[in-house]
């Protein structure tokens, strides 16, 4: 009688306070029967990393409207492979020009979601390849 | 009189009954307003003399002044900076030689939250979504070749308002002139920081004094600037609905007064001062009724409630960006078109100034053609369109008076339902304002997903696309770069009197009845930076902890 | 087994293992707790519970604050609702304790109810057991108090704290008939509002009538969490009421009943999910429903020769 379910970190790296998108892929989650953990604005890769750790997370769920992605998203996979999360789906979404994603995903970012994105793509992502 | 409605009672039942068969054939699209027609029965409570009247005339539905734009258009404001001073300088002059007749700065985060650009949290963010500043040599690099007793400037900054205003005066005293001649902007509201936009960094108490100190310096030492953008702008961007848009927005307002009459002011001496930031959406005839209402409750709320007597303070002038958050990454190119038509409706609200938007902006920050096109947009909507050529054309419309009423209703409920909650500050604390944006927010993204809210080239009328070429792209080593410009700044100051400064800004934040910003201009005229003036805030007043219901 | 090793050497990434095998019901979490109960024990456990709004989160915060100040480590474990019609949910604690994320001698974990209702307590308790093995001193259990369920959750605890605010009208009845009894401390938060003093009149006023008999009156510390006030006097509160139990055995007793519950728990779910995999999975319940059906036999008689056959040995 397993009582499995798919938990996910929602996270806000860097200083952008646009928390909209987040928010409401937070919500979507839920409602596609997820458990969702966010932490609100302003975290550091650090704090991301380790929060993902104590929560035991399948998945890492990034926002990021600032422009800050390329540092901070690689930033977050590194830390998070370093806790020994080696299984840890990590995707990202927000303001992501589509010539930064080869290397967000070379970084180990599994897939980039840009604005207009359905959330139900989202969804579908995390089933089809959360482990 | 009777008759003639009941005529018209009549004749609109049996055209009602004469849709009601199609309909059953042809059901209509989700998302519309109530009625499909509009007819002089949905107006014939409205008291024109009461309530809509004439420009410049209480309480304002027409418009704040008299001739609107048949004396001068609105300030065609761009909304612009990124990377360094040097990089923002350049593209400042560019607009002014352009026809941009007001400047708006764009800050980087770092600078928005008070943090230099060698802090450990600024990495990555130094520069992108705006220029870096982290000190006075900074801000007159910003403004170098610029005439600051000519041009108007806007500047997007809220939590350290007061330290870049400081800067301002400052880098005028150096050009020779005065502060009494200054003419800008400083956005300065906090409240829709903590319920919208997330670039808080004190505590409400504190974040409230800051305020009402610079609304108290600048009546007596600045008299021509704007001290606060009561903004409802990022509230919509951040999903709320139009009448709660202006509902929220006019509770900070109201909140905001408050404070500064605790603190002793006369409502008369700062109000005239206040002014709007709304947003220009999708639905043209909506906005224009949003802007219409929100200039009647803002007239209504300063005389009745708080007893204003100068019809300055009544008047509800704002400045309209449109909406980032309806352009769309896909087809960039209609994003032209949204923004004209958004344009169209910022115009036709009666705005003061206006931002328009980039076509690539859901890419990346924008590229000097793009910037042009948007500017151009608002040159061909006053000088070809005819929009401009008479005052507040949509008035008497059935359908745009009796939306005016609606939101205006919905609005009062609003800010009822939060005067019972113990004004804005609790309702921010209490969350209530961010839920409610949070649920219009999901409402709004479940009808893009079901279908029931069509955006072109989103989810519907889309096309395979090639990437965007010729993005702007940030140089990557901006951080780095000011970096250096900060240690070697810090290096060339006295030091001491950065300390001493600093010290009696700190003595000054603990005396409650101390007006601040004489303090913070006596620590920023020492080249003391905005991390260093902010962090002695931070260890006296504290920080701001968000907690986000969802 | 490397999993209970690694965390009783302090491998943060084998207790969050551990409270996930705990949680969705592995197979091998029955035999990482049996490894890891000589190593419980130690821990203070207290629970936080009280009515949405009240700060529970915030107070956990700060007193966790209090604790790590005062040299000892924390485990928080922080339980909120799952949503009944999509068995999702939105863990929306940890966002009040984000100061304590980088603090290593802090564990936070966040918890969904998950519609088991018997189940939630059990699993709780199992990981407040990880935590105390990992070794942690202080150990929070936070949870809504709204619900049988939660009253449970709190059971599991040495000290139980009951968080209120004032502007809560005519809940104040709610809470009487509730969580009343459940309170070893009383916080009132938000004490700086309209209507603490009224609360604390009313809160008193109930205590004293249904006190009489106790040996341990309940305080009531005003509280404002997110300004720290009144944090260290409730810390000393909780700390008086740890060793008011521990002195008159109360403590030994509580632990004796916990201990009592959680083997007879143990014992029925365990008893009961053998005897049902043991009919299921030789399809002898469907013969069993056949012939109930019929009236060929009925249910007491199944039960009667089912426990016989599989039990008595």
């Amino acid at each position: 009688m397993m009582e499995k379910r798919i938990r996910v970190l929602v996270a806000k790296p860097g200083l952008d306070g646009h928390d909209r998108g987040a928010k409401v892929v937070a919500r979507a989650l839920r409602d596609a029967g997820f458990e969702v953990i966010y932490t609100g604005l302003r975290q550091t890769p650090e704090q991301i990393a380790e929060a993902a750790l104590q929560e035991d997370v399948n998945v890492v769920a990034m926002s990021i409207l600032s422009g800050a992605h390329p540092h901070l998203f690689p930033k977050v996979v590194e830390l998070v492979r370093a806790n020994g999360m080696n299984d840890t789906l990590i995707v990202g979404g927000g303001v992501i020009p589509e010539g930064d994603i080869p290397a967000l995903k070379e970084a180990g970012i599994a897939e980039v979601f840009t604005p207009g994105t359905p959330t139900g793509n989202i969804v579908e992502f995390i089933k089809a390849n959360v482990k | 009189m009777s008759t003639e409605k009941e005529k018209i009672q009549a004749e609109l039942d049996a055209y009602n009954a004469s849709v009601e068969k199609a309909v059953a054939k042809f059901p209509e699209r989700p998302n519309l307003p109530e009625q499909r027609l509009y007819t002089p029965l949905d107006i014939k409570d409205t008291d024109y003399a009461d309530e809509v009247s004439f420009p410049g005339v209480y309480p304002y539905t027409r418009g704040v002044q008299p001739t609107m734009y048949r004396g001068r258009f609105w300030t065609m404001r761009m909304y612009a900076g990124f990377s360094t001073a040097e990089e923002s300088n350049k593209r400042y002059r560019y607009l002014i030689e352009s026809g941009a007749s007001g400047l708006s700065c764009a800050f980087d985060l770092p600078t928005q939250i008070g943090y230099d650009s060698d802090d450990a949290i600024s990495e990555g963010e130094v520069g992108k979504v705006g220029v870096a500043i982290d000190s006075l040599a900074d801000m007159e690099v910003l403004f170098d070749k610029i005439d600051l007793g000519k041009v108007s400037t806007s500047m997007t900054i809220n939590a350290p308002a007061s330290v870049l205003l400081a800067m301002y005066i400052a880098v005028a005293e150096k050009q020779g002139v005065a502060a009494d001649q200054l003419k800008g902007t400083i956005q300065n509201d906090i409240l829709k920081e903590y319920a919208a936009r997330g670039t808080y960094i004190f505590p409400p108490r504190p974040s409230m004094r800051l305020i009402t100190n610079i609304f108290e310096y600048c009546s007596q030492n600045v008299p021509k600037w704007n001290t606060i953008s009561i903004s409802g702008y990022h509230i919509r961007e951040a999903g709320s609905t139009a009448a709660q848009e202006i509902a929220f927005t006019i509770s900070d307002g109201i909140a905001y007064v408050e404070a500064a009459i605790k603190a002793g002011l006369d409502v008369d001496a700062f109000a005239g001062r206040l002014s709007f930031f709304w947003n220009a959406h999708n639905n043209l005839l909506e906005e224009v009724a949003k802007f219409r209402a929100s200039r009647r409750i803002w007239a209504k709320v300063m005389k009745e409630r708080f007893n204003s007597k100068k019809e300055k303070s009544m008047k509800l002038r704002f400045h309209t960006q449109t909406a980032g958050s309806m352009l769309t990454a896909q087809q960039p190119n209609n994003n032209i078109v949204r923004v004209a038509l958004q344009t169209a409706a910022a115009v036709m609200g009666g705005t003061q100034s206006l931002h328009t938007n980039s076509r690539d902006e859901a890419l990346a920050l924008p590229t000097e053609e793009s910037v042009m096109v948007a500017l151009r947009t608002q040159q061909i909507v006053a000088y070809e369109s005819g929009l401009a050529d008479v005052i507040d054309p949509l008035a008497g419309s059935y359908y745009v008076e009796s939306m005016t009423n609606k939101i205006e209703a919905e609005a009062w409920d609003y800010i009822k339902k939060i005067d019972e909650i113990g004004g804005a500050v609790s309702a921010i604390e209490k969350g209530y304002i961010q839920k409610e944006i949070q649920d219009s927010a999901y409402k709004w993204q479940m009808d893009v997903e079901s279908g029931a809210k069509v955006i072109v080239g989103v989810n519907k009328f889309q096309v395979e696309e090639k990437p965007v070429e010729g993005l702007l792209r940030v140089d990557a080593s901006v951080g780095e770069k000011q970096k250096a410009k900060l240690a070697e700044m810090k290096a060339g100051r006295d030091n001491d009197a950065v300390k001493a400064a600093l010290a009696a800004l700190e003595n000054a934040c603990k005396d409650e009845n101390e007006n601040l910003m004489p303090h913070i201009l006596g620590a920023v005229r020492t080249y003391a930076t905005l991390g260093e003036i902010c962090g002695v805030m931070r260890k006296v007043f504290g920080e701001y902890e968000a907690h986000t219901n969802l | 087994m490397d999993i209970v090793k690694d965390l009783l050497n302090g491998s943060r990434l084998a207790l969050s293992r551990t409270i996930t095998a705990i949680e969705n019901e592995y197979d091998e979490a029955v035999d990482i707790m049996k490894e890891l109960y000589p190593h419980t024990g130690h821990a203070f456990v207290l629970g936080i519970t009280g009515p949405p709004g009240a700060g529970k989160s915030t107070m956990t915060d700060k007193l966790a604050r209090a604790y790590r100040n005062m040299g000892k480590t924390v485990g928080i474990i922080a339980v909120d609702p799952t949503s009944p019609f999509s068995g999702g949910a939105i863990l929306g604690d940890r966002i009040r304790m984000n100061s304590l994320t980088l603090d290593e001698g802090v564990f936070i974990r966040s918890m969904g109810t998950r519609g088991s209702l018997g189940g939630l307590s059990h699993k709780t308790a199992d990981a407040v057991k990880a935590l105390d093995a990992f070794g942690k001193d202080v150990i929070f259990v936070e949870t809504v108090g709204v619900g049988q369920s939660e009253v449970d959750i709190v059971k599991a605890a040495d000290t139980t704290m009951v968080v209120l605010i004032p502007g809560m009208g005519d809940d104040i009845q709610a809470i009487k008939a509730g969580i009343l009894e459940i309170g070893d401390v009383f916080a009132i938060n938000k004490a700086d509002h309209d209507g603490a003093d009224k609360l604390q009149m009313e809160l008193n006023m109930m205590l004293d009538l249904d006190g009489e008999m106790k040996e341990w009156r309940p305080p009531i510390q005003k509280v404002i969490a997110s300004q720290g006030e009144g944090i260290n006097e409730l810390v000393a509160q909780l700390d008086k009421h740890y060793s008011y139990i521990k002195e008159n055995g109360v403590l030994e007793q509580r632990r004796h009943e916990r201990t009592r519950t959680e083997l007879m728990e143990l014992l029925n779910a365990s008893i009961g999910r053998y005897i049902t995999n043991s009919i299921v999975k030789t399809g002898r319940l469907d013969n069993y429903l056949e012939d109930i059906k019929s009236r060929a036999n009925d249910p007491y008689t199944i039960v009667r020769s089912l426990l016989d056959e599989l039990l008595v040995k």
